[in-house]
């Protein structure tokens, strides 16, 4: 199976039905695959904060969700995961398509990508990067379990290893 | 919208209202299982003042956030999706409404029919010493919310249009925008900023816990 496959199986086993996204292109075979699945409920947010307050308002009532976002979108986040989703404890689950590595063009990319793991850690928010396909469905699985018992957000960040990430396009 | 053109067209024309009365308004007329989510600053404050009950205590699905400002509408329309037969309300200032105006398209967009934003506009960010916001120089919410698709949207013209309209949003499908204009008036009491203890009593008032 493909990454992408592997991950939507997954949120559909721990019943993560609502995904919110500002699209990206290496997300979008992740983003077509939810859309044609009548389990899920996916849509495009203007903004990524407003895609985590939707994630976090469906958590407390009753529905799991994900939010989908590139690294650049994560940079718009530190504010409303210290202040939303660590605080009052909600499992907020990200998903970052890494742009900024391993061959990156351009380079506000390379640059915003530098303060996203200092961010995380900063918030002690769990996270992981995702490098190999072997492993994608344990540390999905595991840290979804891990996420929704201790109540605490986590982030998984799509290596280029794992997804062939963005080439340069001449 | 036809059925909303006897309210004023524009915020100007609106009485300008208060803030702890309307919001007063507003729970008096809800039943006890609707949803009420508090964006940050005044109005939080307010409908933590109006959500005390006679015999102590506090009106149980309310929501109040303490930042993130602006997200009142992205976690109200959260709420809904997930538990669709129960009516959300948001409740924003204008200045967190201006910083998320997408959040409008967005629900115009997901057409959810159990949600109901009230937008109490004064014009200013008075919690951080009254400087005024973009719809002091004429940006119109309403016109804004509209014009994002929320085609039931309209000004309360003075309190019993207020009523009129939240009564309308309690039995009939939205999404609906509430504008009012309000006066500098102070909040009543402040919120008690403890969120665990905030998120878990808004959890049982939804019956999640």
């Amino acid at each position: 199976m493909a990454w992408h496959e592997i991950v939507r199986d997954v949120l559909k086993r721990h019943k993560v039905s609502l995904v919110t996204y500002v699209p990206d292109n290496v997300l979008r075979p992740l983003i077509e695959g939810v859309e044609a699945d009548p389990f899920f409920t996916a849509f495009a947010c203007t903004r990524e904060e407003e895609a985590l307050g939707i994630v976090a308002g469906a958590w407390m009532g009753g529905l799991r969700g994900i939010l989908l976002m590139q690294t650049s979108g994560f940079a718009t986040l530190p504010n409303v995961i210290a202040s939303l989703a660590v605080p009052f404890q909600i499992p907020v689950v990200m998903m970052v398509s890494e742009r900024g590595t391993l061959g990156e063009f351009n380079i506000g990319q390379s640059l915003v990508a530098r303060t996203m793991r200092p961010v995380l850690d900063a918030l002690a928010v769990e996270h992981h990067t995702m490098t190999r396909l072997d492993e994608a469905e344990f540390v999905l699985d595991r840290s979804l379990v891990q996420a929704y018992a201790t109540m605490a957000p986590v982030c998984f960040i799509l290596s280029p290893l794992l997804t062939g990430g963005k080439v340069f396009a001449k | 919208m036809e059925a909303l053109s006897n309210h004023p067209v524009s915020r100007d024309q609106a009485k300008v209202m208060n803030r702890f009365d309307l919001t007063c308004r507003l729970i008096g007329l809800l039943r006890a299982d609707e949803a009420v989510v508090g964006g940050i600053g005044y109005t939080n404050f307010d409908l933590w003042a109006a959500s005390a009950l006679p015999g102590g205590g506090r009106r149980g699905p309310n929501f109040y956030m303490l930042g993130s400002m602006g997200l009142a509408v992205p976690i109200a329309l959260g709420v809904a999706l997930a538990q669709p037969e129960r009516l959300v309300f948001a409740l924003e200032g204008d200045g967190s409404a201006l910083m998320q105006l997408g959040a409008l398209a967005t629900v115009a967009a997901r057409g959810v029919r159990n949600l109901c934003i009230v937008i109490m506009d004064n014009g200013a960010y008075q919690i951080t010493g009254g400087q005024g916001t973009a719809t002091r120089q004429g940006a119109d919410i309403v016109g804004i919310a509209r014009a994002s698709g929320l085609r039931q949207s309209a000004w309360a013209a003075d309190e019993d249009a207020f009523a009129e309209l939240a009564g309308r949003a309690l039995t009939e499908d939205g999404p609906w925008l509430i504008g009012c204009r309000i006066d500098g008036g102070k909040p009543v009491d402040t919120t008690e900023r403890d969120p665990a203890r905030i998120r878990d009593q808004f959890m049982r008032g939804l019956g999640v816990r």
